[in-house]
Formats: structure tokens, sequence, C-alpha cells
């Protein structure tokens, strides 16, 4: 792998950037791997990422069905935090937040992860009691975190109306200094190409059009363009399209489907430097290092596979934004767009065998998906390498479901993930 | 200062009515009828902006939305300042006040382009992902760098003073784009009577008409687009929306539409005016007359100054009397770019050549121009532009047919505007907007309108119909349909005879060769506001980014203000040159939501502050306010949170009330639980599947409390159900639940038990609820009615119809502190009245009001439970010890019962609810704070559970708690420990929850 | 944001109006006690969750307060029809419900 530096940006500039290295190959499929990972998002790549590089297994191919990372990995608000209140949820997404912590170096692929800090902004006084409540939790977790109140906010987003004459006043925050955001493509492509570098094959605009079964053991995947291929055990990491692969596979998830809908404003100079989230008005604001406010809002409440929602919800947004922020009235929204989110009854994920054999799923990431990449790939990985799964990953068995053992993460979950 | 650039005459200014503007600092003029972008070219301004990544200086290369340079910061005061306002949309008005957004110390000498042009080499698409990493430490350092160069314009820092206004529309026909195609569907469907909306961004109608000297029926093309104007404004059945740009197409034929109230009269709207209107459309049929954007070609250097699309330098001419410069050279694949150098010859200005890329170019046009003497060049192209800060010269040379190479030598020509036309690419926009992916049509050499399940017709250039011909049919032909569609009969429309242009074969051609490779040639822009060059590019290409996405995400083409309308399809071109594909194979390029910027106020629209969400009052608020009374949030609900007399802190407000109510009696307005009125003949039945106890006996006159659970068995709300009458019930939930709570009875009865017969109708805004409580409440209330209300005639959980003050009211003998207490429930309306009678009795036992957190200590006391505080959706009633309030023996497997016998639901060590005493009994614990057995385990700590509620009992002169404790119920008199954020640690002790008058003997009273 | 016809109303009305309740057609178990814990979990939590055809409950909130419910292609967004409760629906999915 041709190694990224300022030196070698410099280097390349003397030859005009002609001689380049492709970041990742493109190849031909084998007829068979020992793992075979469905789907080349986010998850997925650091998935095949930490299987080549941590566990050894380097006969891995990634199949996708359009380009790397064009599913909710493009199209996330990138923010980055670990402040979940269960035990299980806040080891799981603290582990990935220590991955993120290195990713860029690690992966020699710069993420661009920039720890500006989470505020949770609360607006009840059930709201505040749920602070504390997660704040206490995360801090014997060994989740940085800490309570504040407006003044404090205040200090932190100047720009906020923190006065009392809002309809629901700000009465206090959750801070995670160490959340952030970090560039999400950049997050895909740099697993790409490290999981390239260690032997995985990319196999892209190639669709997974059904699941080889043999004695309710999976074999390998049939594929548009390149027929069967073979497989000791397959892992299935398709958001937004994980019912209807499991369907391939003869059985049902928790899982529904629902539009999540994000919007930027125009690029303006830097006026918030922090992640602001409020759940109880609905609507989460950041902005990038381009200049753009990213914008998210909560689920629309039906199915879709269209990855566009019902205006109302960026109205109701918008109108949360404006109400935290009134001089971003005269700012202009730019663009609008939609994601497909699979959300489980409880708001964690599945990351579990199933009832086929050697068939494992990781889905269910609702609208919490991006900022558990590394540690969701790493636990999967983990799992497919030994045919069992990691000791984080058990908790977040489909089985669940069945005895009723659910991590309800709604409260921290909320609209604003 | 003189606007050199005006032309004497032409144009659809009015040279009567002089306007001045400021310009960073500098005092401008211009005319009414005026862009901002025209005024400045008139005045020969050159430098609008510096781009982005390279700060290299911009001019104004277009005349509409899809300018990408002229990108301008507005307003003359702080609050009405308004970032990245594009010069070409904005209309000039007298004291506009506008500014360049980047450069320093200016936009004319800017430092950071010296710093751009040594250090741009070192700047391909993705270098932050490649550098900036090492050492680690340094990130933070490195991304505050990166982030002084972003944004364009900036955010006002005070509030908006302007309002903004929504408005929703139902019609038959929406038209979206006034150019011809737009014009004639718009008076088809007009005169055939159907309710029309007819929308177009510019501030008059006519589209490409306003910037041609094109003629219909003889006559200038103004004069029938007025005629028609003046027929639609007319019909009382068409709405004409001028100046409002149909932003979004959502599903169903549901479209956005953002009118322009009042920004071309100021930056301040006047006084009772909205700003802007967002008008929230559904349409029966939506015609998309959108028109078609020209594509610059990309060569070397063409972001100078004096660069700019062939149609823009015609609009200029035509539309605003300005050539925006002196020595024209224009480069040209196709026919309609000639249109420019004519218009340019014809101002009176210099044609220094017109450079066709085609060996052989044929037209009506082409004919022109060589009747008139200009200079024609064949098969060559400008392959370079010279000067910096403005044009001054170009180089052209021969290329071969397929336009991919340089074939002959280069000579030089004098001149400071270049004219470039690639061809058109319909603005196919709002089509995408509800997932139609559109097709590459070659013929078109563009993408058109893919398939959609919209109720959509399309007309005119968006089809590729560049001809005003055609597009007037096509929109007559889209009227026909649209009005046959919505059942109206068609009226005659005869369409005016345009002139017939005979054109040439275009060539297809977007990336113009260079006599050096891409990667070493001048920079070729394709999307100049994200500094995205072909090299770029070929560079992201050869690194593996093929897919157009990936080659748009890894440069940012398209990612600007203006959304890629210029740059996209030519990225395309250029991106699938370099992986050898055609356009279409490298991928389609989507439209998202909004097609140009909305501002974030006209989205909101009215509903922020107090408007943000209705707030809900009870009949009393009025007294509670009078009384100085802190307030909660409860759902929409306003709730007296306590009453703090002046000069009382509010843990002193809060003893004195409890005191009070326990003492005497406290009054609490319980006006905003949940009521829903419950009948029919099944009511019994239906209360025993919906809550966890039983209802089978509950008499006439008798109230009894109730735990809902969902299917999971989890507690989801609680209350007290009273019985009014053998098939009539009347019951409470809490504050928040109660829109939750009937939208699941009526989800249970409409479709698992539809054969039940019983209704439910809230009634929680009906009643005002007077809840007096404590060892005097019976005292206070028989001053007040003839009831008798001796403990034998009206006992604990009985409830009575009888008068208070004179009102007709409902009596519930319920009690939620433990105290004698009643539930006045009256009309809504004598609230007030009955309220204050209370008070006139009241004040011999010192009747104190209370509010929420008064009403949650005196609970607390008694260990009864607030769901939603006490219960988070993963507690089931045996967890929260009210076993005592889920049956067993009901025929019926209730809501809940199932749910509650999973696996998971009957282990042992679930986390049960217990109420908890400190050690040190001054210590109030904090709620929400997080129990351990272990207070010296290291971190991750193993918890057991956390405080649900904690509060200072002035009552027992002591704290006391309630919380979850793993196995909590078996644990009574154990230790728990709660470290604290401030690194200390408080011991408590498991106890029972009920810490007052544990056998209950005070409500018996 | 969807223009839906309210059966009971007779009216179309906009999605604002009412509320998706997610998947309908799926009956309460008549003896919950002799569900597995499978079963039971199964009725509560599994959903068909089609890329296409789907059949869904929804309820007019802000109107009738009545449920009922839509044929709805989950791709597309179009509305195939609504019909009652108790109903069937006349549009089902080819082969299957992916598209």
């Amino acid at each position: 792998m041709q190694h990224y530096s300022g030196f070698g940006l410099f280097k390349h500039s003397l030859s005009h950037h002609e001689n380049w290295q492709r970041a990742w190959r493109n190849p031909t499929p084998k007829k068979k791997y020992d793992v075979i990972i469905v789907g080349g998002g986010g998850h997925g790549l650091a998935t095949a990422y930490y299987l080549a590089k941590q566990f050894g297994v380097t006969n891995v191919a990634v199949i996708e069905k359009g380009y790397l990372g064009g599913g909710n990995t493009a199209r996330n608000t990138t923010i980055v935090r670990s402040n979940y209140l269960w035990d299980e949820a806040a080891h799981l997404y603290e582990h990935a937040m220590k991955l993120w912590e290195g990713l860029s170096q690690d992966l020699n692929y710069n993420v661009m992860f920039s720890q500006r800090g989470v505020l949770n902004l609360g607006h009840t006084l059930q709201d505040m009691r749920d602070i504390e409540r997660r704040v206490n939790a995360n801090r014997l977790n060994g989740v940085d975190g800490e309570v504040l109140d407006p003044q404090q906010i205040k200090e932190i987003v100047p720009h906020m109306d923190c006065s009392e004459n809002t309809r629901y006043p700000i009465m206090g925050a959750s801070w995670q200094p160490r959340g952030g955001v970090a560039r999400h493509d950049a997050v895909a492509w740099g697993f790409a190409r490290g999981a390239d570098s260690h032997g995985v094959d990319l196999i892209q605009q190639t669709e997974v059009t059904d699941l080889i079964i043999e004695d309710g053991t999976v074999v390998g995947v049939k594929t548009n363009r390149y027929g069967d291929i073979k497989a000791d055990r397959v892992g299935c990491v398709v958001a937004g399209n994980s019912s209807v692969l499991a369907k391939k596979a003869g059985f049902e998830l928790p899982l529904e489907s629902h539009p999540l809908q994000a919007l930027v404003s125009e690029p303006i100079k830097p006026v918030l430097d922090t992640v602001v989230m409020s759940n109880h008005v609905h609507g989460y604001v950041s902005q990038s290092d381009k200049g753009d406010l990213v914008i998210g809002a909560g689920i629309d409440g039906y199915n879709g596979y269209g990855q566009r929602g019902s205006f109302p919800t960026i109205e109701h947004t918008v109108q949360a934004i404006v109400e935290l922020f009134p001089m971003f009235s005269r700012v202009r929204m730019n663009r609008q767009w939609g994601g497909i989110v699979d959300t489980c009854p409880d708001a964690c994920p599945i990351i579990s065998d199933t009832p086929v054999k050697n068939l494992f799923f990781n889905c269910g990431w609702g609208t919490g998906g991006f900022k558990a990449t590394p540690g969701s790939g790493n636990v999967f990985a983990a799992s497919l390498a030994k045919g069992e799964m990691h000791e984080l990953a058990k908790p977040f068995s489909m089985f669940r479901f069945h005895d009723g053992a659910l991590i309800d993460e709604h409260g921290a979950a909320g609209v604003a993930h | 200062m003189t606007q050199k650039n005006r032309l004497q005459s032409g144009g659809r200014i009015d040279r009567s009515k002089p306007l001045t503007f400021t310009y960073n600092g500098k005092k401008f003029n211009g005319f009414l009828g005026d862009t901002l972008a025209s005024a400045m070219l008139a005045n020969g301004i050159d430098i609008v902006g510096r781009s982005f990544k390279y700060s290299r200086p911009r001019g104004i290369v277009a005349a509409g939305a899809e300018e990408p340079n002229a990108v301008l910061q507005l307003g003359a005061t702080e609050a009405t300042q308004v970032p990245n306002v594009r010069a070409t949309q904005q209309e000039l008005f007298n004291g506009l006040v506008s500014s360049s957004t980047n450069g320093w110390p200016s936009v004319e000498t800017d430092l950071m382009g010296t710093i751009g042009k040594m250090g741009g080499s070192m700047m391909p698409p993705g270098f932050y992902y490649k550098t900036f990493m090492y050492p680690k430490s340094l990130w933070d350092t490195y991304e505050s760098m990166i982030r002084k160069a972003a944004g364009l314009g900036r955010s006002p820092l005070e509030s908006d003073p302007d309002t903004y206004d929504k408005i929703n529309q139902h019609c038959d026909v929406l038209v979206v784009g006034g150019g011809p195609a737009g014009l004639s569907a718009a008076l088809t469907a007009a005169r055939s009577g159907a309710r029309v909306i007819f929308a177009d961004e510019q501030n008059e109608f006519g589209g490409s008409l306003l910037s041609s000297k094109e003629t219909l029926n003889g006559a200038p093309a103004s004069e029938w687009v007025n005629a028609v104007v003046e027929e639609l404004r007319g019909y009382d059945n068409v709405m004409l929306l001028p100046r409002s740009t149909v932003n979004g197409y959502h599903d169903h034929n549901f479209l956005t539409i953002h009118e322009r109230c009042t920004d071309h009269i100021a930056d301040i709207a006047p006084a009772g005016q909205a700003r802007q209107r967002l008008h929230r459309v559904r349409a029966k049929w939506v015609v998309l007359a959108t028109g078609a954007h020209e594509r610059p070609l990309v060569f070397a250097n063409n972001d100078v100054p004096g660069c700019m699309v062939a149609n823009a330098v015609s609009t200029y001419i035509n539309r605003y009397g300005v050539a925006p410069g002196n020595e024209l050279v224009l480069m040209t694949t196709n026919d309609s770019g000639y249109q420019a150098a004519l218009d340019w010859h014809d101002a009176g200005r210099k044609v220094v050549a017109i450079v066709d890329t085609r060996q052989n170019p044929k037209g009506d046009r082409v004919e022109a121009s060589r009747q008139r003497g200009l200079n024609l060049i064949t098969g060559s192209a400008v392959i370079e532009v010279q000067g910096s800060k403005r044009v001054s010269g170009v180089s052209v040379a021969p290329i071969s047919a397929d336009g991919n190479k340089v074939t002959g030598s280069v000579s030089k020509l004098s001149a400071d505007t270049v004219a470039s036309s690639g061809g058109w690419s319909p603005v196919i926009h709002l089509s995408c907007h509800t997932g139609s992916r559109p097709v590459w049509n070659d013929d078109v050499v563009g993408f058109l309108p893919g398939p959609t399940v919209q109720k959509q017709l399309t007309a005119g250039a968006i089809n590729g119909s560049y001809s005003t011909s055609t597009a007037l049919f096509e929109g007559l032909n889209a009227g026909l349909k649209a009005v046959a569609e919505v059942g109206l009969s068609a009226s005659e429309v005869m369409l005016p005879k345009a002139e017939e242009v005979n054109e040439g074969a275009p060539m297809t051609l977007f990336h113009i060769p260079h006599l050096k490779p891409t990667s070493q040639a001048p920079k070729q822009f394709v999307d100049y506001q994200t500094d995205v060059t072909a090299a770029g590019i070929e560079v992201a290409c050869r690194e593996g980014y093929e897919s157009i996405e990936h080659v748009k995400r890894y440069t940012a083409m398209g990612f600007g203000t203006d959304q890629g309308k210029l740059g996209n399809i030519n990225g395309m071109a250029v991106a699938a040159k370099a992986l050898n594909k055609t356009i279409p194979e490298t991928g389609t390029t989507i439209f998202r939501p909004n097609y140009t910027p909305v501002s974030f106020g006209a989205i909101a629209g009215r509903d922020c502050g107090a408007l943000f969400d209705p707030e809900r009052y009870s009949a009393m608020h009025k007294w509670h306010v009078a009384r100085g009374a802190k307030f909660e949030d409860v759902g929409q609900w306003k709730r007296p949170w306590y009453f703090p007399k002046p000069g009382e802190s509010m843990k002193e407000a809060l003893n004195r009330e409890c005191l009070a109510t326990r003492e005497s009696v406290g009054i609490l307005d319980a006006s905003t639980l949940g009521k829903i009125d419950i009948q029919g003949k099944d009511a019994r039945e239906f209360l025993g599947r919906v809550y966890t106890n039983a209802w089978a006996k509950l008499a006439v006159g008798k109230c009894r409390y109730g735990l809902m659970c969902g299917e999971d068995g989890m507690v989801f709300d609680d209350g007290v159900t009273s019985c009014l009458g053998e098939n009539h019930f009347l019951m409470t939930t809490t504050t928040g639940g109660a829109a939750r709570v009937l939208e699941w009875l009526e989800l249970y009865h409409q479709t698992e038990w539809p054969e039940m017969e019983v209704y439910f109708n809230t009634v929680t805004d009906h009643w005002s609820t007077l809840t007096i409580s404590g060892p005097n409440s019976r005292k206070l209330l028989a001053e007040l009615t003839d009831c008798d209300l001796s403990n034998e005639n009206f006992a604990f959980m009985d409830w009575k119809q009888t008068t208070v003050a004179g009102v007709p009211a409902r009596v519930f003998r319920i009690s939620f502190t433990g105290e004698c207490s009643y539930e006045i429930n009256v009309q809504a309306n004598y609230g007030m009245h009955v309220w204050e009678k209370l008070f006139e009795h009241g004040e011999k036992f010192n009747l104190t009001p209370y509010g929420t957190e008064t009403m949650h200590i005196l609970r607390a006391e008694k260990g009864f439970i607030i769901a939603g505080q006490d219960t988070d959706g993963s507690v089931h009633p045996f967890d929260l010890g009210m076993g005592w309030c889920v049956a067993q023996k009901k025929p019926f497997s209730y809501i809940g019962k199932r749910g509650m016998a999973r696996e998971d639901c009957v282990r042992e060590d679930r986390k049960q609810l217990v109420g908890l005493k400190t050690t040190d009994p001054k210590v109030v614990l904090p709620e929400g704070a997080q129990g351990v057995l272990d207070p010296k385990a290291p971190i991750p700590m193993p918890m057991v559970g956390h405080i649900t509620s904690s509060y200072w009992s002035a009552n027992l002169d002591r704290s006391i708690a309630m919380g979850f404790v793993k196995g909590g119920l078996n644990k009574m008199g154990e230790k728990v420990f709660y470290p604290l954020a401030d690194g200390t640690v408080v011991e408590a002790e498991i106890c029972s929850p009920i810490f007052l008058d544990p056998k209950g003997e005070r409500q018996n009273v | 944001m969807f223009h839906i016809y309210c059966p009971h109303c007779a009216e179309y009305r906009e999605e604002e109006e009412f509320h998706a309740s997610g998947q309908a057609h799926i009956a309460r178990p008549l003896d919950p006690e002799a569900c597995s814990d499978k079963e039971w979990g199964e009725y509560l939590y599994f959903r068909k969750n089609p890329r296409g055809i789907h059949h869904e409950l929804w309820v007019h909130a802000a109107g009738c307060r009545k449920f009922f419910n839509i044929t709805r292609d989950t791709q597309t967004y179009e509305i195939k029809e609504v019909y009652k409760i108790g109903e069937q629906p006349s549009v089902v999915a080819q082969s299957g419900n992916s598209k």
C-alpha cells in the first residue's frame, strides 16, 4: 500500500499527481472465500478490514451492489458519540470510540475525526433526570461526560438561545467532550483501502441475488454478475435491505425500514464548534469543516425504501433549529436527502447468528450506525473469524426478541442519534 | 462611478429609475430592472469573489440560478445579513449593501491567492485524507486551520427581524417555469377553467424570451408574453407567482414554492409584510417547463474573470442593456452559441473571433455571422486563457475531429471576454426529487426526466426541445393533457408563430484539449465554486474512485450552493473519458431538494417561539400566574411547579407546601390529567383487557387504580378509573400520556375486538380538576357542598355527583398524597369560580396551593409511582413491587399478561423499585444517581440500578428516595452506594418505598 | 408528504392528520398463554418489512380517529388502495415481496 503523508503529497505534486496508485483494486471474484461480507458500506468494509488485519482471515470478499460506502455511510450526519445509557450499548459504542481515536493513523487515511464535543440538551425536568441517569451510568462505565447548566452551555455554544424566552427553555445538557464528527465518506474509503491492502477482494456493482443454503447451512451466495460464489461463512451488513435479504434466507427480522432525513445549509463561516442535539425539540446540528450546518431529524413514521421522507419532518426540524438558533433564520437550506434506516423495537442493533448456520447478520442500527462503524466492524469480524459471537456482541442477538432481554435505548437514542 | 458597460438603449431596465448600491464599501449605480449581477457588470466590476480552495479571482459567468461565483453577502444591518446570495438572482434595490465573501485583505488583492498559487499543486482532490495525520496530536491544530477557510458568507449574529408565512394550496395544474412552454401550458389550462398556479423564479414571466431578440408573430416576443400574462391575470382560477421558485417536488404531487415577497424592495420587509412565503401545494397535475442551462466548456484557465457562458452574454445585452466587455472571443460546439456573438456585434462591440470546434459548421446563425463579417475559426478551440484578474487574451488551436487533441499550432488573440457554449443541460432537478432516475439521451447530449409515478408532464427545453416553436407546442400539449386528466374540456389556443432557425448538428464535446496533458496543463475548471478541475477528476479516477458518486464525493464536485448546475455533466464527461466509459456508464446524477437554497425562516414559518408548540393552560392558569407560580412543561401543558412567596427559595416553598398539606389542607390544579369517557355495554370487559387488575366487580360510585401495560408486559401508563354507571366509566391517564392511551384503546377496539360495544371520547378539556388534600379537606369542602361527606357515606375510593360552590360537580375521594383528599371535577369554565370559592373559605384552614413538585414529594412519601419517572418502558408491575395490581385469575388474557411471563421477565435479579434511605438523613441523593454494591470496584463498575425519585421530606425531616436495585425486593436493609460526579459516595439502605403512614390510615379518616 | 384517502371520512387529507401504525393484519393470538416465548416475540416484534407492496395500518389521528389499512409501495410510495379493518387487500405483491 502506498503510504499517505504530507511529504508524499509533495513528491506527487512534482509529478503532477500522475503516479497515485489505486486506493483499492477492482478484482474478479474467486470461486470460494473463507468469508463473504454482503454489503460494502462502512460496517461491512470495517468488518473486512479487521477480519484481515486483526484476525488474519484474508480470504475475504466484500460484495456490494452499488458503490462502496454508497448507502447510509454516505447519508448520515457524521456524529460520533458513545454516551449510551445501558451497559451493553455503552460498552459497544465506547469500544467504537476508542477505535475512532486512532483510526486515521491505523488506516493511514485521514477520516477527519474531530472530537469537538457533543451536547444533548434537556428541556424538561424529566429530560434532566434522564440526562443525570445517563451521565452517571456513563461515568461508572468509563465513558466521559458531565451534566452542564445553561450558563455552561452558553459558554460552549454562545449563539444558542439559552434564555428563558423560548417555548421549551434549555434546562441543561449532557456533554461528551470526546464525541464529535468524522468525514463519513473517508471512513468507508479508508477501511476499503485498508482491507484491500490486506488482500480482501472488494467486488462492486454486484448484487447478491440469493443465499445458497444447504441443510440449514449457508454455503455461498448467488450474484447477478459472477454467478455462485462459495463461502464458509457469510456476514450480511446491508442496512436498508436487511429484511429483504433475511427473507431470502427464510426468516424474518424484528426490523422496520424507515426514511431518515437530513439537510445542510449553504456553507457559512464557522459559528458552531460543537454538536448540539435535542431530543425534545427534535433536531440536531453541527457545522462541517466546509462550513455547512449539518442538520438531522427524527425518522418518518412509515416504512420506506425510497431514500426520501415527508416534508413536514423537514419543516419541524428546521423549526427546532431556528428555535434553538434564531439567527439562523436567514441562513439558507441548500440540500436535503434521506437514508433508509432499519430500526429495532429497542433502538439497539442486531449483531447476531441466525437460524441459518454460518450466516450472520449485523443490522438494525437505526439512526445510530455511523458512530459505531469501527466497533461494529471489529466485533462482527471477531465473531465471523471464530464462528461465535464476540462478548460485546452477545447481548445484541436477534433472539433477545424472543426471551425479552431488550436493551431499551429509546431514551438515549431518541430522535437524535 | 459611470456604468461603463451599459448600452445606450435596449433591455428591460428602466433608465429613468436609477438606483444606488454598495459593493465592498463602494457606491455604484444601476437601474430598476437590474439584477445585482447586471449592475455589477454594468459598472465593470470584474472580481466578485475568491475561490474556495485556491483563492483564485472569480467573475460572473452566468445570469441565473446556475451562477457559481457571484455569491455575495447581503444586508445593511447585522440582523438583516443574508449569506451566499446569488447576485444573478438578486434584484437591485436602492440602498442595497453587498460584499464579497472571501479574500484578505480584499477580494482584489488577496494574499491567500498567492498561497493558492504556490500550494495549489499540493491540493489534489482528497489531499486532506492523505495528510494532517502525523503527529496525531497536531490534528486539532490542523483542523482549526482547515476550518478557518470554511464557508462563504456569514450568518447574522442577531435574531431575524422578519416574519415568514406559509400558505397551503390546492390546484388542478401547477405550471413550473414561465418561458414559452410554461406560458402556453398555463394559458391552455387557464382557458379551460382549471385552477392553475403558475410559478416562475424570476421577477417577470417570459423565461428565455426575455433575453433574446426573437419575434413571435413577427413582433417582439415580449408583446405576446405581455398579452398572455395580462389574460392570465384576468382569470379568477389562476394564481400567478413571480419571484417564486418551485424548490421541492415531493410524493403524491406535493410541491413547495418559495416566494420572495419583499427581497426586491429592501433587505428588511416593510412593516406588516412577510419577507417570504412558502406555498405548500397539492397539485393534481404538474407541468414542468423548467428549461435548460447552457454548459460552459472546460478549458485551461476558464475561470479568469471575463469567461462566461455564451447565453449569459446575450442575456446581459438583451435583457439588461449591459455588454460585459469590449472584445469577445466565442467558443462553441453548436449553433446556439453563435447568438452571443451576434448580439455582441449588434451591441456595437468587437467580436474578435468565433471559434467553432466543428470542422464545418452550417446553420442560420453561422450564416448570419458570416454575413456580418465576423471572424469564424472552425475546427478549433480556445485551449487556454491569458490574464489573471480579467481575461487579456486567448490561445486558439486547431483540434482533432473527435475533440481529443490539439492538432496544429497555437495562435494568440487579444480579448477581454470569452464566451463558451458546450450545449445545453435540461433542468431536470424537480423530476428527480421523487426518486425518478434521469435517462441519458445521446441526441440531446444530456439527461432527460426519467419515468415517474407522479402526475407529472414536461414541456420544452426540459425535454431537450430547444426551439421556441417546439416549446410552445409541447406546452400546449401538456396543458391539454392536464386539462383532460382533471376532467375539463379544453378551449382553443392559437400558438404564435415563432421564427424558424435552422441549426447544424452540434458536436459532443465537453473538455477542450490542451498541448499538455490535463495533469500538467493550467487548471481547467469543471466546478467553479468547489474548485474542481478536470485534472482533479482524472486523479480521482486514477485512484479508483470510479463511480460518479465517488468522483463527486472525492472531489466535492456538485457540493456547492449551485449544486453543480453548470459543472456536473462536464464532470461526468471528464470522468467518463478518463475511465474509457460512456457518461451513463459512470452513473446518473440525482438532484435533491432544494432547487435553489431556501431561508430556514421560510421553512420554519411562524412556528417558532410561542408557536413552536401550542401551550395548553388550565382554566385557573391566570390565577397561578398572578400568584407567582413557577411553571413546569409537561407535554404541551404549562403546569404550576411550585408557588414561591416573595423572597422564598424553592426549597422553602416546597417545605411550606408539603407541611401545610399534611397539617391542614393543600390544593392542586390537576386539570391536566388525561380524562377519557368510556361507555357501552362492553366497557367493563374492555377495561379488564387493557388494565392488569380486575374490573368485573367495580360498583357504580366506586373508583379503582389501574396499571396499563403493553403487550410486552411493561408498564406504560396508570391512573384511576371510576364507575359512573353500569356501562359508563371515566378513565384518567397521566398528563403526558393522554393522547397515546386514547389511541391505544381505539387501536385494540377497532382492530382486535370490534365486536365489543364500547365508545371512547377524550374529555380532558371539559373538566377542571381541583384536588384538595389534607386533614382539613373535608371541613373545607363541607362549607361549599350539601353532600354528606362523612366517611360512612362517602368513603375513600367513592365518588359522588353533587354541587360544589353552586356548580354541578363530580367529586372523587381518591388520593395521591395519602391524605383525605377530594378531586373536585367541574365543567371547565366553572373551574376558576370554584377555585376562588375554595380560597375564600380556605383561608382559615391555611389552604395552600401547591404544584407538581410538592405533588411529587407527597406521593413519594407514600411510595406511589409516577409513570414515566419511576418507569421507563423496561419495567413490569412486579418490578415495581405492584404485583397486587396484577390479576391472576381474569379469564381473558389481558394486555401485558403474556409479555411479563417471558423468560427474561421472570429473572430473580431484575431491577426492582424500592425505597432508599440515605445513611445521613440530611443528604438528598440526586435523581439519576447510579447505585453500586462495591464503591471501590474499578471502572467499569457493575451498577445495580438508578435513583428515579428523590426529595427532601419536610414531613419526615429527612431525605427519601425511590430507585431500582437488582433483586432489591429481597434485599431490605442492605446497603447500596452511589458514587457521585463530585467524587463523594452516598450510602443508602434499601427499605420499603412507603415512608409515611404505611397502613394507609390517613386517607381513610 | 402523502395524500391519503380516509375511507371513513371519504376524503383525501394530508399525511399530517395521520399516524402510521406499522404492518397491517397482525392478529393478536387468541390464546396468548399457549404461545411460546418465541411465538410471542414474533407476534410482538418480527415484521415483513418488504421493499415493494406493503399492507400497513394507519390511523386518522387528527381526524375521525379511525384505523384503516393502506396498500402502499414502500419504494415508490404510491398508495395502491385503502380498505377498512376486517377487509382484505385486493392488491398484493407478485411472487414474494421483492420488486
